[in-house]
């Protein structure tokens, strides 16, 4: 079974890398962005029985590695 | 005083902080592996700077999860004293052991220079022989140094005394917030700080100002 993790930063918390890639956008004359957030993305694949034991385990995952959850939300999806 | 030094790939200020443990206390820390599983009977366990693991998903979270960090864990919970510094500060907070995260540099960049530190909680052992309001010089190296913690996390901290050290008036190198250097734990047994005392402790490196950390941890045990 295959699953896609994303992970964002929290709205409030400051991303300077986010920010760093506007200005480049910015720069390249790309107009109209009014902001850009930067994240990660982890394609997982499980040896799991069904999709809510996935989710299950993959909710573990993130709460104990994938995320850092003083700072970052995460989303699961179950491809 | 007996000291332990963790060892994880890619630790890089291990040799600094044993050398700034053998000035001050004249004993050689110990050095363990990061794969073992229990710690010798020691009075304070560092975790050392660095870049462990490569900072890969994020600066010290691999190395949060390494086997002696159950150890260390519970080295902490029974009151002895951990002393997390750079990588080590980034570890401490990826293992629940401190609250709030260390995040990317505001100015992006990776700094190495002098700071200047203000001592703003004496009431741990790591900073008993410091007066409130100090001002003391002290290098930082790092790229992930720009503490970060909720409202109500950030309240608790400045009200019950456990920001331990900030970086003097206007000179926040990182973007952390209320410009916080070090914080330490509930009990003031754990300390975590960006900034290497550990690099500041003899005349050859250019000054002594890091020297009084390493003699309030060594006082606190000839004082007991």
């Amino acid at each position: 079974m295959k699953a896609r993790v994303t992970v964002t930063l929290k709205t409030g918390v400051l991303d300077p890398q986010g920010k760093a890639i506007e200005g480049g956008l910015a720069a390249l004359g790309f107009a109209g962005v009014d902001s850009v957030r930067q994240g990660k993305v982890f394609d997982v694949e499980l040896n799991a029985q069904d999709a809510g034991a996935a989710r299950a385990s993959l909710e573990d995952m993130c709460e104990k590695l994938l995320a850092n959850t003083v700072i970052e939300n995460y989303a699961i999806e179950i491809l | 005083m007996k000291s332990a030094v963790i060892v994880f790939p890619g630790s890089n200020r291990d040799h600094d902080i044993a050398h700034a443990l053998k000035t001050v206390t004249g004993q050689d820390p110990v050095s363990v592996w990061h794969a073992d599983t229990t710690l010798p009977d020691v009075d304070l366990v560092v975790l050392p700077g660095g870049f462990s693991y490569g900072d890969y998903l994020r600066s010290g979270a691999i190395a949060a999860r390494a086997p002696i960090m159950r150890a260390v864990a519970e080295f902490a919970a029974s009151g002895r004293l951990v002393l997390g510094v750079c990588n080590g500060f980034q570890m401490l907070t990826e293992a629940g052991l401190l609250p709030g995260a260390l995040m990317r540099n505001e100015g992006l960049t990776f700094v190495c220079r002098e700071v200047l530190l203000e001592t703003v909680s004496t009431d741990s052992p790591f900073t008993r022989n410091f007066a409130k309001g100090d001002v003391w010089r002290c290098p930082i190296a790092h790229h992930d140094g720009n503490y970060f913690a909720d409202a109500d996390t950030l309240a608790r901290l400045e009200d019950t005394g456990r920001v331990a050290f900030r970086y003097a008036r206007d000179t926040n190198p990182n973007g952390s917030i209320n410009d916080i250097a070090g914080i330490l734990n509930e009990g003031g047994n754990v300390l975590g700080m960006m900034p290497h005392p550990e690099n500041l402790v003899e005349a050859l490196q250019g000054g002594t100002d890091g020297r009084r950390l390493f003699e309030s941890i060594a006082g606190a045990f000839a004082a007991a």
